[in-house]
């Protein structure tokens, strides 16, 4: 296949580009359990099915949690599975997500991300899928409408290549509710991209010869089990650059494991996750012609985290702050800050890194946010020193 | 229905060698389940005994495709590999000779309790599996705590038998009767004991399309403290007193399997286990006269729904 010059440009939501991703798929079983922001999924592909614009069996469950068991169970069995959800909802899957790893299941789930309660709230942040960063899911961020429909179709050659479950995020309402002019690739083309999904073994792949899947394990094997999905998760990283070299071969869009900008010669740094990059890059675009060396770091994978990536990305810099939109509650900084500040301990000379929280439950992140952050690195540089090492802004 | 004859020469889906403990209800009961169809079978299990007992890796005693995800999702997980079914038959990725049944099982812990609501779930999405529920009366699996289940009076680790509170102050949730409203093709009571009523049930149970439902009194010497020798006895005296009628639902109507000739009184029952032993001390006897007019009140009620369309 030649690379699809002419894509169809459109207007989307993230939600219906991510609709329109599932059905472009059109996977085996959907379960799915609606929640805002990211109901509009679940709504469209409904309508995708009730319509017969796919033959997906879609299973209207009871619950999130039930959700994510009737997708293992499916995904068991041999089916291609993906699903949606947000925040409460992934934080009722939290037991299946461990589950669907630890069984190495390849489900597709999109999470829209939005903050946890209490106090309940709708709006943006990270802090659901922040605490499934363990639960042993490759976790991509998107950007952008556009990156979100990409990464679904990424998501499913990953997961099926190594048997680990992925997880899509983007943001709940900035890009899940925001229309953007992006472009899609025809069916036939997502089709030869994904290819047709068949598993080694499944439930219901040889009757004559059955399975058992889920056994209790004991000390004598369970560390094995762990083991080996800990190299699963570790040769991840090297497939998510190879099918992302692939797709950008294809369709012309390129996505790495980290997306650097204005980096190479920057002083000081701004490590983030998803939309707020983009207003990021404007503090930077307007910094750089006030002639200050800025630049931002933003992380595409977090599961499993590129640290070599990080560290090489960073060297040479002076001093680096990551934006967590999410606190990990350890009077510690956020979950984003510890990792990358481990991430570059190794470097000879290493850039200090302070910790920011912003935009929680949705709070704005505004250009003036991010310049007011470079100006704080820009004087962390000057004087040598770290005043606040962790600290919310936007507040 | 096949005869005893036929029955033992049936194919075993369900070997011996499993962890179950002696005289333990679960392992009679799967297997005569397991044999009751002709179809092709494919199982989920809630977290319990009947998973511990007959997975512990690198074994299985399972020679039918077998699942267990979790405590709470038996009926969850089956909606999945069901429906996945159904889809990979529709694209021809499965061969589709022969026809494939899905059995879950749970105990009362994950049925009548954590279980619940995905239990009613899957019944409401009307998928076609039976779900086959073995309640022994608490969760013995984790060391006797009491479930829903648990009959009043009980003493268990959670509800025990002390100085001011007696056992388990509340009566059993009616499960069946709950399922039974969710107007399910086939709802039914069994017992091990009676294998010809339970081997029927089941047999009725996975031949109809769409979700049925078993509750099978499993019994346990462990947290009944009664002797494994005597399991299928006092399975036999359950359905004797009434505490565990048998019957059936099957298009709404209401059918009682088995009428005890004379029926017995609790104390029979309850007598031999030692999980009610402080019911024989002074005072007891208020609380076993509580249990005994529950019981004739249920099975006067069900008495009454006799041959009637309930929905």
């Amino acid at each position: 296949m030649a690379t699809e010059k002419s894509n169809e440009m459109q207007g989307l939501t993230g939600n219906s580009a991510v609709a329109l991703a599932m059905k472009q798929i059109n996977p085996d079983v959907c379960p799915a359990y609606p929640i805002t922001p990211s109901t509009a999924i679940i709504e469209t592909f409904s309508s995708y099915v009730a319509d017969g614009e796919v033959d997906t069996e879609l299973i209207t469950v009871e619950s999130e949690h039930s959700a994510m068991s009737a997708s293992i169970g499916a995904a068991a069995a041999g089916a291609r599975v993906m699903t949606a959800t947000s925040s409460q909802g992934l934080a009722l899957m939290w037991e299946m997500l461990y589950i669907a790893s630890g069984l190495r299941l390849p489900i597709v789930l999109t999470n829209v991300n939005r903050a946890l309660a209490a106090p309940i709230n709708i709006h943006c942040d990270h802090s659901d899928s922040m605490g499934a960063r363990d639960s042993g899911w490759v976790q991509l961020y998107s950007e952008t409408v556009q990156e979100s429909y990409d990464n679904v179709f990424m998501a499913v050659r990953i997961a099926e290549k190594v048997r680990l479950p992925v997880m899509v995020c983007l943001d709940g309402f900035i890009t899940s509710h925001a229309i953007e002019n992006m472009a899609t690739i025809s069916d036939a083309n997502v089709q030869d991209f994904v290819g047709e999904y068949t598993p080694e073994t499944s439930l219901l792949k040889d009757m004559e010869n059955p399975i058992s899947i889920g056994a209790m394990t004991l000390p004598d094997y369970y560390m094995t089990f762990k083991k080996q999905q800990s190299e699963a998760m570790a040769e991840a990283k090297d497939v998510v650059e190879e099918v992302s070299a692939e797709f950008a071969q294809k369709f012309g869009r390129e996505y790495g494991l980290l997306d650097s900008y204005e980096l190479e010669d920057a002083d000081v740094a701004i490590v983030i996750f998803n939309s707020a990059t983009g207003t990021t890059k404007v503090a930077v675009d307007e910094l750089r012609k006030e002639g200050f060396k800025v630049g931002v770091l933003r992380i595409r994978l977090f599961r499993p985290l590129p640290h070599a990536e990080i560290a090489a990305a960073l060297k040479g810099l002076k001093a680096v702050a990551c934006l967590d939109r999410a606190d990990s509650f350890n009077d510690f900084g956020g979950p984003l800050f510890n990792e990358v500040r481990s991430s570059i301990y190794d470097l000879e000379d290493r850039p200090k890194v302070i910790s920011r929280i912003y935009g929680l439950g949705g709070r704005d992140y505004k250009v003036e946010d991010a310049k007011s952050v470079f100006e704080e690195l820009l004087k962390v540089v000057e004087t040598g020193t770290v005043e606040e090492m962790t600290k919310y802004i936007t507040i | 229905m096949a005869n005893l004859k036929e029955l033992a020469g049936k194919k075993e889906l369900f070997t011996g060698g499993h962890r179950l403990c002696a005289g333990c209800g679960i392992p009679p009961i799967v297997r005569l389940v397991l044999r009751s169809t002709d179809a092709n079978l494919v199982a989920s299990t809630a977290t319990g005994c009947l998973e511990v007992g007959t997975t512990i890796y690198p074994y299985s005693s399972w020679r039918i495709p077998w699942i267990h995800s979790a405590f709470e999702n038996s009926a969850a997980t089956i909606s999945g590999v069901e429906t996945a079914y159904r889809a990979l038959k529709k694209r021809g990725r499965i061969p589709a000779d022969k026809e494939t049944k899905f059995i879950a099982f749970g105990g009362d812990g994950g049925t009548y309790d954590i279980g619940l609501q995905s239990l009613s779930g899957a019944l409401e999405r009307g998928h076609d599996f039976l779900y086959l529920c073995y309640d022994n009366g608490a969760y013995m699996n984790t060391g006797i705590q009491r479930s829903s289940a648990t009959p009043m009076g009980s003493n268990t680790t959670t509800s025990p038998a002390g100085e001011v509170i007696p056992g388990k102050e509340e009566w059993r949730k009616d499960l069946t009767r709950i399922v039974v409203a969710h107007n399910v093709p086939y709802a039914a009571q069994a017992s091990p004991h009676n294998w010809k009523d339970l081997e029927k049930k089941a047999a009725k149970a996975l031949a109809i399309k769409g979700p049925t439902f078993l509750n099978v009194m499993s019994p346990c010497p462990l947290g009944w403290y009664s002797k494994p020798e005597d399991s299928i006895q006092l399975a036999k005296l359950s359905t004797d007193t009434c505490y565990w009628p048998l019957y059936e639902v099957e298009d709404g109507v209401m059918k009682v399997t088995y009428k005890p000739r004379e029926k017995k009184p609790i104390e029979d029952w309850l007598k031999p286990q030692g999980r009610f032993k402080h019911l024989f001390k002074p005072g007891g006897d208020v609380i076993i006269e509580k249990i005994q007019a529950q019981i004739d009140r249920e099975w006067e009620r069900l008495l009454d729904l006799e041959g009637r369309q309930i929905f």
